[in-house]
């Protein structure tokens, strides 16, 4: 069962990641039984049949880095897993998606990372706005994904308001002018 | 300079234990070079053609002379004894070893210094005019803008994993010297009718492989907006620009693609939603960050009897004065450029020794403060005219008062396939070789200014499209073969110079430099400068002698040989 980190623990997880092979149509995919996240082609060419099973909560959604998520505008009250594709660490598309479905489109749901999802970025995956955070299947282990923990802490008050802390480190908290601590 | 405050010495301090953590993983084998490699760019760490190369953010280049001594220790301790000011007015290290980075990061963040975003597909240093907030020229001071666009860039998530580098300049004053046109950025201060303080916004500037000129996005955005307006840009950006090319991965070419009305509608589009949001900024915000700026308060000082009397008495001072001392803002004071041009050196490079008389002069001088040029130079910003003969002499001992400012011999030269895995060819032995051809001062005087650039590849570190005289190092056949540009410039009337035909060899590039510029001297008019002569009469009277000299001296090879 593939380890996710949620509410700041490392926990195990039946969530499925249903990808489609080269070729293979959105419409025809064989859903494997239990919880499921979808690609976006699939729930928008099988939607009616698939509602009953998000509304259940057993169906979820996931968009690639190219994919709109005004797409799913409508139906995200509806699904309890949105989940965000990084087809390589590297491709920072996810990092807006996830800011968009947070504030423009005001998703509250579960919002997953998936993919090449690495340790190193976990910080800034939470910042804009993941919920839930889902390495490859086998790429860490259990102690590496607990000491990676740490790394969630890694900054106490970024600068920059995100999805996580709208509000930018000059409206959190009172920074000084030179004069008051001139004298340090 | 900005202080920092508990804040923002607590973000560096936190990177350099994530970094030498991540270090550590990665010298234990758990993270994988790839997955390294942007962990490292992302501190300014490269590895180069003989050795890492480490890169240290210096913000729109402001550096203090405590700085600057952790800089020469730096040199000394973990280097080869030197470093080098980059066109981007950061500095680098070319010879630490890898295990030795996050030391060096914890010594710099005791001087409230870092690497943060110097490399790596992120919003890369903030660059901006050196004379923010002394030139004769201001609009408004430059820094707090810039400071708070590296704050608000440092570590943005969202940001972090672009398709491409970001790079953003500010300018403030009349005459653009930030190169705003040559940035994915360009903020320009302006005002609009009311007099409200605001930017012109210029995108999708760039040189390397595609050089473009930035185009204009918004005539005005208030200066509230500013950080929602570059995030409505940034997001536009990090959705579409390519990524299945890292050559068209810049945000030039999506704005070319898209056209810039259309780019410009798609900015509005995301910009609504964000107008008037938590980051838009307070007048108590922008005070507090200038109050942070530790300023001089400069009164206004008599004209300086004593300098005049210099001037009038010694020439070679006079000369000095002339090419690398300017106006300042306030009567009294000057700005003052140490060339690190001096000849058969590198340029931009610095000694370990250098680093620390720079700083001696800078607490003697300058009020304890330099600034990294982008052309490779260091500048006093605030100089006391009655200072500057004794400044001048003593700069002359350290080999930093060569009075080349703006001149021939001024290269702005990219380190080249001497240090730089990228490098088609070198550049530093050029510059030193068209150095040692004008080293006549007499004559360079005469030639007056001229922007010679040279970069060892494509990607343009040297700026050579933007040069008077550009050179670019190309390969040819696995030989190291330079093609010539004229007609560039930078600053307001920003231009692309073009390319004079077929590249040269390394031994001919003094010739090409010498028969451009006698084209140029037949040709000229009075004083006018290099660029304004290629202006009025064209690259083809250029063109045509250059290659008519460069067969005459082939034929003449031949005819000796045979
Ligand atoms: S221009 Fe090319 S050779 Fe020169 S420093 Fe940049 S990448 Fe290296």
């Amino acid at each position: 069962m593939p380890e996710i980190i949620k509410n700041g623990r490392v926990q195990s997880d039946d969530w499925q990641v249903l990808r489609l092979a080269e070729g293979e149509a959105a419409a025809d995919a064989v859903l494997p039984a239990g919880h499921v996240i979808v690609p976006l082609a699939t729930w928008q060419a099988r939607r009616a049949e698939l509602l009953p099973k998000a509304e259940a909560g057993t169906l979820g959604v996931w968009l690639a880095g190219d994919e709109d998520p005004a797409a799913l505008a409508a139906d995200l009250p509806a699904l309890p897993v949105v989940a965000v594709d990084f087809p390589k660490f590297a491709d920072g598309r996810g990092y807006s998606l996830a800011t968009l479905l947070r504030t423009r489109l005001a998703y509250e749901g579960e919002l997953r990372a998936i993919g090449d999802v690495l340790r190193d970025q976990f910080f800034f995956l939470l910042r804009c706005g993941f919920s839930v955070l889902q390495p490859r299947e086998g790429k860490y282990t259990t102690a590496q994904l607990e000491a990676a923990l740490a790394s969630l802490r890694d900054f106490t008050n970024p600068y920059q308001g995100a999805v996580d802390r709208p509000e930018p480190l000059f409206r959190r908290q009172p920074r000084s002018p030179r004069q008051e601590d001139a004298a340090r | 300079m900005y202080q920092y405050d508990e804040y923002d010495q607590r973000i560096v301090d936190e990177r350099v234990a994530q970094f030498a953590d991540q270090t550590q993983r990665y010298l234990a084998g758990e993270l994988s070079e790839d997955e390294f490699r942007p962990l490292r760019l992302q501190n300014g760490l490269y590895i180069q053609r003989y050795a890492p190369m480490l890169r240290i953010a210096v913000p729109y280049g402001n550096l203090n002379s405590k700085q600057l001594r952790t800089l020469g220790h730096i040199a000394r301790k973990y280097d080869r004894g030197y470093g080098h000011v980059t066109t981007r007015q950061n500095i680098q290290f070319n010879w630490p070893r890898l295990e030795d980075v996050p030391e060096i990061l914890g010594l710099l963040a005791q001087v409230q210094m870092h690497a943060i975003q110097t490399s790596g597909n992120c919003i890369r240093n903030v660059t901006s005019d050196p004379f923010a907030g002394v030139a004769a020229d201001e609009i408004a001071d430059p820094r707090p803008w810039c400071e708070i666009l590296r704050q608000w860039s440092t570590f943005h998530p969202e940001f972090a994993f672009l398709p491409r580098k970001f790079k953003i300049a500010v300018n403030g004053a009349k005459q653009d010297r930030a190169l705003i046109h040559a940035h994915d950025i360009g903020l320009d201060i302006a005002h609009d009718a009311a007099g409200a303080l605001g930017f012109r916004v210029l995108v999708g500037g760039g040189l390397g492989r595609t050089p473009i000129i930035g185009e204009e996005v918004s005539a005005f955005v208030p200066w509230q907006q500013i950080l929602n307006y570059c995030e409505a840009i940034l997001r536009v950006y990090n959705l579409h620009g390519r990524r299945d090319n890292a050559y068209k991965a810049r945000i030039k070419i999506l704005v070319k693609a898209l056209g810039v009305e259309e780019f410009a509608r798609q900015v509005e589009a995301e910009f609504i939603h964000l107008k008037d949001g938590p980051s838009t900024l307070t007048q108590a915000e922008i005070d507090r960050v200038a109050s942070r700026f530790d300023d001089p308060l400069l009164a206004p000082l008599p004209q300086d009897a004593g300098y005049r009397a210099h001037l009038a008495q010694d020439k070679a001072f006079a000369a000095w004065a002339r090419r690398n001392v300017r106006t300042h803002q306030v009567p009294g004071y000057a700005s003052v450029v140490l060339s690190l041009k001096p000849y058969g050196v590198a340029p931009g490079d610095v000694t370990a020794e250098q680093f620390d008389a720079i700083a001696d002069l800078a607490d003697r001088y300058a009020f304890g403060e330099v600034r990294n040029t982008h052309e490779q130079n260091v500048l006093l910003a605030s100089v006391r005219e009655a200072g500057l003969f004794a400044l001048w002499q003593q700069a002359r001992e350290l080999g930093l008062a060569t009075p080349n400012i703006g001149l021939l011999t001024d290269i702005i030269s990219c380190p080249g396939g001497d240090f730089c895995a990228l490098a088609n060819a070198k550049s530093i032995p050029i510059a030193n070789a068209i150095q040692d051809r004008f080293s006549d001062l007499d004559h360079l005087y005469d030639l007056g200014e001229l922007e010679l650039n040279i970069s060892g590849c494509m990607n343009a570190c040297g700026h050579h499209h933007v040069g008077h005289i550009g050179i670019l190092g190309v390969d040819k056949n696995g030989q190291e073969f330079y093609q010539v540009t004229i007609g560039g410039s930078q600053g307001s009337q920003a231009a692309l110079g073009k390319v004079i035909g077929p590249s040269f060899a390394a031994a001919e590039m003094p010739d090409v430099i010498s028969s451009l510029i006698d084209t140029f001297v037949d040709n000229r008019h009075d004083d006018e400068r290099f660029i304004d002569t290629v202006r009025r009469i064209g690259v083809d009277s250029f063109k045509t002698r250059v290659y008519a000299e460069r067969n005459a001296r082939l034929e003449a090879r031949e005819t000796t040989n045979a």
